[in-house]
């Protein structure tokens, strides 16, 4: 079982305290195995983070671990020119507005072609 | 407390960073969708799948504890130690003879993660979503759960702000069984609704609920 320094574990491996720290997680996994990124360079960009959050006044307890996880995964995304940030940030809003225009017992989801599950 | 809003209640900025980022990744073809589900199933069980089961093993074995539940899930879950993290409410709804009870969430994957684990992939799936709620009794069926036809099926709608969780029947053949062993059988499929739990020869041997 692969660990990262400070990663949040039990004797079985990482605990997540909630599912969108499992998702940013596993994709971190998924594009390094798609040969996106050394492990050195995520430990590179996932340290870059997390110097930014403590100079930003975050305490660092551990419990942050998983923004600053996301956050380095933006970062080594967009240094690597995987997508802009333009991109993202649209992405973002459209998400947003689908859960805000979408009426209780519909399913939220982008226009075809734009979302993940199509 | 209720939800009369007529949208979702959209996710944190977290999640929808989670999101946009998910959704930029697979469309652009970076990732394969399956292999990240996969992967993301993987650690599924790692945000504390076991404390359902030892809920309803509680409930199960102590019959206060069994009625609290049914009162006040969010004061009982609380008193074992087991607590949303963004203050939703818990409700448990009873299996009966008559009754069978199928959580969903049609809007989005709205689910009790404290307790069950991450939702899993089917549970996401727009179809689970549209059809658990127009044929529930074939959704079951694809689960291997036939009914009696007089069962009637009631379906919950999970919102941001209400969660269910199912409490199986016990199972026949599990009398004198101990809280340990009857956690071993309690699946997390029951606790959505889609299964029943049924005894198994279980070695009682494996540990206790995750702490969290």
């Amino acid at each position: 079982m692969m660990l990262f320094k400070g990663q949040p574990c039990d004797n079985d491996g990482p605990v997540f305290q909630a599912p969108w720290e499992a998702q940013a997680f596993g994709m971190v996994l998924a594009l390094h195995e798609q040969g996106l990124f050394t492990w050195d360079e995520w430990a590179q960009a996932l340290h870059g983070a997390i110097r930014i959050a403590q100079t930003d006044g975050d305490p660092d307890l551990g419990n942050t671990y998983y923004e600053h996880w996301l956050a380095a995964l933006e970062s080594i995304a967009l240094s690597k020119g995987l997508f802009s940030g333009a991109e993202i940030s649209n992405k973002k809003k459209r998400w947003y507005a689908a859960y805000l225009h979408t009426p209780h017992g519909q399913p939220v989801e982008l226009a075809v072609g734009d979302h993940s599950q199509k | 407390m209720t939800d009369d809003h007529d949208h979702s209640q959209p996710p944190s900025d977290l999640e929808l960073r989670v999101k946009a980022l998910e959704s930029l990744l697979v469309e652009k073809g970076l990732v394969n969708p399956d292999t990240l589900n996969s992967i993301i199933d993987t650690y599924e069980h790692r945000v504390g799948p076991r404390n359902g089961a030892h809920i309803v093993a509680k409930a199960w074995s102590d019959p206060d504890f069994n009625t609290w539940l049914l009162a006040d899930a969010s004061a009982a879950v609380s008193s074992l130690g087991y607590i949303g993290r963004q203050g939703e409410h818990l409700q448990v709804v009873a299996n009966t003879q008559d009754i069978h009870n199928l959580v969903v969430c049609t809007l989005c994957s709205c689910y009790p993660w404290p307790i069950l684990g991450l939702p899993p992939v089917w549970y996401k799936s727009a179809p689970y979503r549209a059809r658990a709620v127009s044929e529930p009794r074939a959704v079951l069926a694809e689960f291997g759960t036939l009914l009696p036809a007089h069962t009637k099926i009631q379906v919950w709608d999970s919102t941001a702000e209400l969660r269910y969780l199912v409490l199986p029947q016990r199972p026949a053949g599990t009398e004198g069984w101990t809280e340990l062993q009857l956690q071993q059988i309690v699946s997390r499929n029951a606790m959505i609704g889609v299964e029943l739990v049924v005894a198994t020869n279980t070695p009682a041997t494996k540990s206790g609920p995750v702490s969290i």
